[in-house]
């Protein structure tokens, strides 16, 4: 079922695909100026999903999420000063600095956690549905994955246990047909349906297309609905796409693992446009909507750049600080 | 050397030497893992041998850490000789049931009938914000474990004679490499040169001080003895290039020697190989010691992702020289050997990230 779209919440996912892109290509423009010492993995290109979860979460609704996680976070509502600090490692950032691009983190907004190790946080998401199924709180979790999360053990293993208990989790899988330079074909077998193996799993699933923001906002909300109505996990495979190297500002179609042909067709199914074009066909966009917005993004950016290079590096005294409250003597 | 001269090779490239003379050698050899075939191919050191070898020989895996790790085991058990390879340590967390409960006790549980001739790879990150799981160095959790050998190399040509060793041995092998290793070079003999495993190397001779080193740290350490030595303090540089087994012979000689002993660990202090060597040393040779010995370790922390809080957090060359002036009572000149042309975070200016 397509749920009719609601002007507001079209301009709400077109202003949020616009912000990503705009974060992550202002990371990329000054990747190389060596400031932002980690490695960072890019979401242009793929901002459909991101922005469609994010009008389907509501505040009490929490979210986790793996090494590509700006979009998520934003998409949540994460402060972005604090990302961009930590980026830069300083003491500003979300996470003071220890964790980087793969570790962000707002619990005021529900954004619990990003974490680098692939699955990491699936079974991390569950425990947290099950700490809103015990407590009987209203909201669910998102849990962000890749393509690349259906081979790790735990997600089969931490999916079992969330249909077991019927807990309200939503799994959102962003298949982009990669992992690294690694295709689908070495590492799934071919035809292999991802929503398929979710619904024998016990997930109720479904698919569609991530970079038609509409279409994914009517899947995701379907999906959360169940949820928020006790029908129990629900798994949502939206196809996408990483314009970028898979880790870092750059392109690399240059080294060979897949066609600059796939590359353009996929940038030809470009989200933003998609739906600027939508909306504006339908009379929704007003021009000055867009200019404003844009620059209303723009000086956001600005400012959160700023914040974080003028902030202060974390205290080398307090280094250690932050590693276990059970640790009673100082480290060296 | 004329027609005998030995190649010059970076770490990278005599890993990669060793897998393709492996390969050629024994149809039984395969080498799998996340990227193997890939553009990049490991960092350079699997490059170019799905081509030569095939893809029955030489493939990608699924983000699958543990069962592929079964799955070795497995192969290995069926008459094969995996290497699996991991670009972090980390990724392999996800593999210590298969590593610890089948393939490190495997031979024993079956009374002794079957061994598992598995290599797995772990690569070291470090720097660049690798930060809390991408950068651990991990050796005392596999070298506490019965049934596994760990080994840790500093140089091309032991990368290229213990990975040769390990991979035609028939007990599973954890082989540490340091990512800020794989640029650097040396030479590296050709063909089938193997090194045997649990026997230390001794870089340098000298008889105040005993220095115990294995992978980065020992070329940290080769730095350190030369720039000491050149102001009169002479010692062993042991590089033990096994961590388990440990050349016991080697460091306990070179004790009985100096009468001190400075451990470089390149894991964390609390429960480390250090705290092992030093232990084993002063109930063995608590005669020959002339004072307490001492360890440079890394913190009990996490390593941070802020490159602010990794200025002090790894052991460097200069750290090294300031302690063997402390063992020989006596202070050496130490603070030079901080001076470097790249930012601490980087092993060289061309590395720019972001992996
Ligand atoms: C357990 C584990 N194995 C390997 C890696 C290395 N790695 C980092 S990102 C990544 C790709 C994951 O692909 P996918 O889940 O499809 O996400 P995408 O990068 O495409 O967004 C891999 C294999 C890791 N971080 N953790
Ligand atoms: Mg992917």
């Amino acid at each position: 079922m397509v749920h009719p779209l609601d002007p507001g919440v079209a301009l709400r996912i077109l202003r949020d695909m616009i912000r990503i892109r705009a974060v992550e290509e202002a990371i990329a423009d000054r990747y190389a100026e060596q400031k932002m010492r980690c490695p960072t993995h890019l979401s242009i290109g793929q901002e459909g999903p991101a922005a469609a979860v994010g009008a389907v979460l509501g505040r009490q609704d929490l979210a986790v999420s793996g090494h590509r996680a700006h979009a998520h976070y934003l998409a949540k509502g994460g402060d972005l000063p604090a990302m961009i600090a930590e980026i830069y490692g300083k003491a500003t950032g979300c996470s003071r600095g220890n964790g980087g691009s793969m570790h962000l983190v707002d619990e005021a907004v529900g954004f619990m956690g990003s974490t680098a190790i692939v699955g990491g946080t699936v079974p991390v998401g569950v425990g947290l549905a099950l700490s809103l199924s015990v407590a009987r709180r209203p909201g669910l979790v998102c849990i962000f994955i890749g393509d690349a999360v259906l081979e790790t053990g735990v997600f089969y293993e931490a999916a079992g246990f969330a249909a077991v208990r019927k807990l309200p989790v939503l799994f959102v899988c962003e298949n982009n047909l990669y992992s690294v330079y690694s295709s689908l074909e070495v590492r799934q077998p071919a035809g292999r349906a991802l929503a398929e193996v979710a619904g024998a799993l016990g997930l109720q699933a479904s698919s569609g297309d991530g970079n038609d923001p509409r279409a994914a906002y009517g899947l995701l909300k379907s999906a959360a609905d169940r949820v928020r109505n006790g029908a129990g996990p629900q798994f949502v495979e939206l196809a996408t796409y990483r314009w970028r190297e898979h880790c870092g500002p750059l392109f690399d179609n240059d080294l060979g693992y897949r066609t600059e042909a796939e590359y353009l067709a996929w940038k030809a199914r470009d989200p933003i446009p998609r739906l600027t074009e939508e909306l504006r066909s339908e009379g929704t966009l007003d021009p000055a909507w867009l200019a404003t917005t844009q620059a209303e993004i723009q000086a956001e950016i600005e400012s959160a750049f700023a914040f974080a290079d003028v902030s202060p590096f974390p205290d080398q005294a307090l280094a250690y600080a932050d590693v276990s409250s059970w640790e009673i003597t100082p480290f060296p | 050397m004329g027609d005998h001269a030995i190649p010059l090779m970076t770490f990278a490239q005599a890993v990669r030497d060793a897998l393709e003379v492996a390969l050629e050698q024994d149809p039984a050899v395969i080498v799998y893992g996340l990227g193997t075939p890939d553009p990049k191919g490991v960092f350079g050191t699997t490059l170019g041998l799905q081509e030569q070898f095939g893809a029955d020989r030489v493939f990608d895996m699924p983000t699958a850490e543990n069962a592929m790790t079964g799955v070795g085991i497995g192969a290995a058990l069926g008459g094969l000789r995996p290497v699996l390879t991991h670009q972090r340590l980390d990724f392999a967390l996800l593999s210590l049931d298969q590593i610890i409960n089948n393939a490190a006790k495997w031979r024993f549980m079956f009374g002794g009938r079957r061994a598992v001739p598995l290599t797995i790879r772990m690569i070291l990150g470090r720097g660049w914000g690798q930060g809390p799981t991408h950068s651990q160095n991990l050796q005392a959790l596999f070298a506490h474990i019965p049934g596994l050998c760990v080994v840790s190399p500093a140089t091309p040509a032991d990368a290229k004679g213990l990975l040769l060793t390990a991979i035609f041995g028939e007990d599973p092998v954890i082989f540490l490499e340091h990512r800020w290793l794989h640029g650097a070079k040396g030479e590296t003999p050709a063909g089938d040169h193997r090194i045997p495993i649990g026997k230390a190397h001794l870089l340098r001779q000298g008889g105040d001080v005993t220095v115990v080193a294995s992978s980065i740290l020992s070329l940290e350490a080769l730095q350190a003895v030369d720039h000491v030595a050149a102001q009169g303090a002479a010692c062993d540089l042991i590089d033990l290039r096994t961590i388990r087994p440990l050349d016991w012979d080697a460091i306990e000689t070179s004790v009985r020697k100096t009468g001190r002993l400075l451990v470089l660990d390149p894991g964390h202090e609390t429960g480390g190989v250090a705290g092992e060597i030093i232990a084993r040393v002063t109930s063995r040779c608590w005669e020959s010691l002339r004072g307490p010995p001492r360890r440079l370790a890394m913190p009990d922390a996490p390593e941070s992702t802020s490159p602010a809080l990794t200025q002090g957090y790894h052991v460097r060359a200069e750290h090294i020289a300031a302690a063997i002036g402390d063992l020989l009572g006596r202070p050496l000149e130490s603070a030079s050997l901080s001076r470097r042309d790249h930012p601490h975070d980087v092993p060289g200016n061309d590395f720019q990230g972001p992996f």
